[in-house]
């Protein structure tokens, strides 16, 4: 059996499952200072994925210990070679966890604006960066025959990679939003459904310009002609039925949809580079792949049982959480403070 | 600095900063865990209220955990892609066995912990904060299993300029995990007992509710005992363990110099590193050949002859560790362990004195003890890692060829700068909101507040609600 394969499939798995998911937590902190009129209406975006959000976020930390095991130097050349946005991820992500658990421990105003501060800016810095990077990756990297990279900082932002990281914060705005209108009641969910027609056309706009110029700047679309394949189509089709099937009063429906562009986005940007994983821009023969990169197949092999007993239990226990917790948050059930 | 300095600079203050939850994480979800069980099981709402106490204190330990945990699996590939590339085989497997196994069970079920107070049944989420404290200390089992490896490397072959594995099995049994795993879960319970046992000594102290509070001392004493013996014998297998699988390591916590034998215990001493050798030693005849092989007449081998065997194997270049770090941080570690066996003791006596509530002398001590568990738990790493040093991973790769050849001085500049911004912001926001909520107490029912106890107590219960 082909071991390096089904790892690109289940890493491919972990980041959908980290985009899908912490893309709507993502969406929620972006979305919370603008759609809450008082601080009642953000404790109760925030308890929306009050129980949700940490789980998600292991998500990442599971791809990202995936990638050491199964790829090392994918993991390797990714890590050291994104530096700086990674560690503005880390940074995002630390002040942002520390703004959820920590905003209604102290009843000060101050307080509590700092960590809407740390929620918002937390949330929307990585939801822009994994838009930027995925970007890059796609578009190939200036990759050594050392299996490094050979490029700066300012490299990874050239204006596509920018319009990458405003296509997913767009996505995952959106997708929040819908998420929103699912746990919250009253107001503030007719301003979260608000919200979410009003952005749906423009981040329709920019996704689609986004989509077309990826013919010019990445790899994804070389063994294509110009009719894309099934998934591209899927994620587009998604996409359009989310705003109709919201206009409709279908909110669950329209939260999978979001939900598929997010997933088929990701599946397209996968698959568009497999067997690369890392398309060198300086000699293709330099690229990173699913051969050349990967760990041994003894390895391999003991991950995929390992992998193949988890995730099952893991995704049974998450979907109990998400049961247990169904019910909308309501503005009663925020106690005073 | 050069950027390998500068890495490791970063990789040392990051690490030593999130093992300072990390501990308290491993005991205090334990005992968390034990008092929602006496509330289970005997209904006195006395360990409700203390879970609930305490309860909150774990989550404000455990956030700091978790977002400084973060940022240790990134750092690998981020500022040692050469090591990542190399250890990646072997090293990944447990990393993200941990992630896998570990971490989405402490996440998803503290969540429903944190949120499930009125939503579960009692018997369902007792079960969610057993299986917080059963995954955190999974997460343990499997980092350290990386660890050991980086220590003692077995069940691997050299292929193509990495080490790749050839057994998985001699890995999960690495003998080094056998003797660290059980000394660092232990430590961790030791922090935690200690921490449950200082505050509560600190309420008794202040006047509230000395009845409730003594109950949580007592669990914590009782713990703290066993944990703080557990902890000396189980270290002392490390140490015999680290005399075979790493004699240089072993000679430099004891500042041994020239091979001895029958080789004595140093009890002071004053390293001079360049010279090789140590002025104004206290040494206890006999006694190292005691601990290090339990008789009175083997030879321990010296720094000077380890060297030169490792010269002759590796090629020339130092091998000798930081001795004088490694020696006191050894001193350290141990002193502060049988400080913390003779307070365990001195509590349980007290205990069956009946002096627990009354003794203020002694929780004066207790409240000095909360903090000292985190200076012998850096200690011990510190001798660990430093009595590595210059390998990364032991006999095969030296830490200066494992760092990041794609990453400039100035970006670790970057990083580590707004790291230590960040994480002493942390700190000072952790001790703030640990004291805030520990400082009232538990605060007493009086009539009027009477609805709001035991038959309806959602209102209470959602002060867990963000």
């Amino acid at each position: 059996m082909d071991f390096q394969l089904i790892w690109f499939i289940l890493i491919a798995v972990l980041f959908i499952g980290y985009f899908f998911l912490e893309g709507f937590d993502f969406g929620v902190g972006i979305l919370m200072p603008f759609i809450s009129r008082d601080d009642v209406d953000r404790r109760v975006c925030i308890n929306t994925i009050g129980p949700f959000w940490d789980a998600n976020e292991v998500w990442l930390i599971t791809a990202g210990g995936a990638m050491f095991a199964a790829f090392p130097h994918w993991y390797a050349t990714l890590f050291s070679g994104f530096y700086l946005p990674l560690l503005l991820i880390l940074l995002a992500l630390i002040v942002r966890a520390v703004g959820f658990e920590f905003r209604s421990k102290v009843d000060k105003p101050f307080w509590k604006k700092t960590a809407d501060h740390f929620i918002f800016w937390g949330s929307l810095i990585p939801a822009f960066i994994w838009g930027v990077a995925l970007t890059n990756i796609v578009m190939g990297l200036p990759i050594g025959e050392d299996m490094n990279f050979h490029g700066g900082l300012f490299g990874l932002l050239s204006p596509y990679a920018i319009l990458g990281g405003l296509a997913s914060t767009a996505m995952f705005t959106l997708h929040g939003a819908i998420f929103l209108t699912l746990r919250t009641e009253g107001p503030l969910m007719e301003r979260a459904e608000k919200v979410a027609k009003m952005i749906w056309i423009p981040s329709g706009v920019l996704l689609l310009v986004f989509a077309l110029l990826g013919y010019l700047y990445t790899v994804l679309f070389d063994e294509f002609g110009l009719i894309p394949g099934t998934l591209p189509l899927l994620a587009i089709i998604s996409f359009i039925a989310g705003y109709f099937l919201l206009r409709a009063n279908r909110f669950g429906w329209s939260f999978a949809a979001t939900g598929g562009t997010i997933i088929f986005g990701t599946i397209v940007a996968f698959e568009g580079l497999f067997p690369k994983l890392m398309p060198s821009t300086l000699n293709i023969d330099w690229s990173l792949t699913v051969y050349n990169a990967s760990s041994s197949e003894l390895t391999l092999t003991i991950m995929s049982v390992v992998a193949l007993i988890f995730l099952p239990i893991v995704l049974g226990y998450q979907a109990y959480s998400y049961y247990v917790f169904r019910q909308r948050v309501t503005r009663d059930s925020i106690p005073t403070s | 600095m050069e950027e390998l300095d500068l890495a490791r600079w970063q990789f040392g203050i990051t690490t030593i900063y999130h093992f300072i939850f990390v501990p308290l994480t491993l005991g205090l979800s334990v005992l968390v865990a034990i008092m929602q069980t006496f509330w289970y099981r005997t209904g006195d709402t006395a360990y409700k209220k203390l879970t609930k106490y305490f309860g909150k204190l774990f989550i404000i330990v455990f956030t700091l955990g978790v977002v400084t945990g973060i940022v240790q699996e990134f750092q690998f590939g981020m500022n040692w892609s050469e090591y990542s590339r190399f250890v990646g085989d072997i090293f990944g497997i447990p990393l993200a066995i941990e992630a896998l196994m570990a971490f989405f069970l402490e996440s998803t079920f503290l969540g429903l912990w944190i949120f499930g107070w009125n939503r579960l049944k009692k018997g369902v989420h007792l079960l969610c904060i057993w299986l917080v404290a059963i995954a955190s200390n999974l997460s343990a089992i499997w980092i350290l299993m990386a660890n050991s490896w980086m220590q003692v490397p077995v069940g691997y072959h050299i292929v193509g300029g990495r080490a790749e594995l050839t057994d998985f099995v001699a890995i999960l049994l690495n003998e080094r995990l056998l003797v660290q795993m059980p000394h660092t879960i232990i430590a961790g319970f030791v922090t935690g007992g200690l921490f449950v046992l200082g505050i509560s000594a600190w309420m008794m102290l202040r006047g509230n509710q000395k009845e409730i509070f003594q109950k949580s001392a007592r669990i914590a004493l009782v713990f703290t005992a066993v944990a703080s013996l557990l902890t000396a014998t189980t270290g002392h297998s490390q140490a015999q363990d680290t005399v075979q699988s790493q004699p240089m390591k072993m000679a430099a916590m004891e500042g041994l110099w020239e091979t001895e034998e029958p080789a004595s215990f140093s009890l002071f001493a004053i390293i001079d590193q360049e010279n090789r050798t140590s002025m104004r030693e206290v040494r206890l005849p006999y006694m190292l050949s005691v601990l290090a092989h339990n008789n009175l007449t083997s030879e321990v081998r010296g720094m000077n002859d380890l060297q030169a065997e490792m010269e002759e194997i590796h090629g020339e270049g130092s091998y000798i560790p930081p001795v004088a770090v490694v020696y006191w941080g050894f001193r350290i570690m141990v002193g502060l362990g049988m400080l913390f066996i003779f307070l365990a003791i001195t509590g349980l006596v007290l205990w069956w004195k009946d002096k627990l509530q009354t003794a203020t002398w002694f929780h004066k001590i207790a409240i000095a003890f909360i903090f000292l568990p985190y200076i012998a738990n850096t200690a011990g790493w510190i001798v660990t890692e430093m009595g590595r040093q210059p390998w990364v991973v032991y006999g095969l790769l030296l830490t200066a060829d494992g760092v990041s050849p794609a990453v400039t001085g100035t970006s670790i500049w970057i990083s580590m700068a707004s790291f230590t911004l960040v994480y002493g912001f942390l700190a000072a926001v952790a001790v703030f909101l640990i004291i805030r909520f520990s400082k009232p107490g538990i605060p007493k029912e009086n009539k009027k507040k009477k609805e709001a106890s035991e038959d309806d107590d959602s209102k209470d219960s959602d002060a867990f609600v963000y």
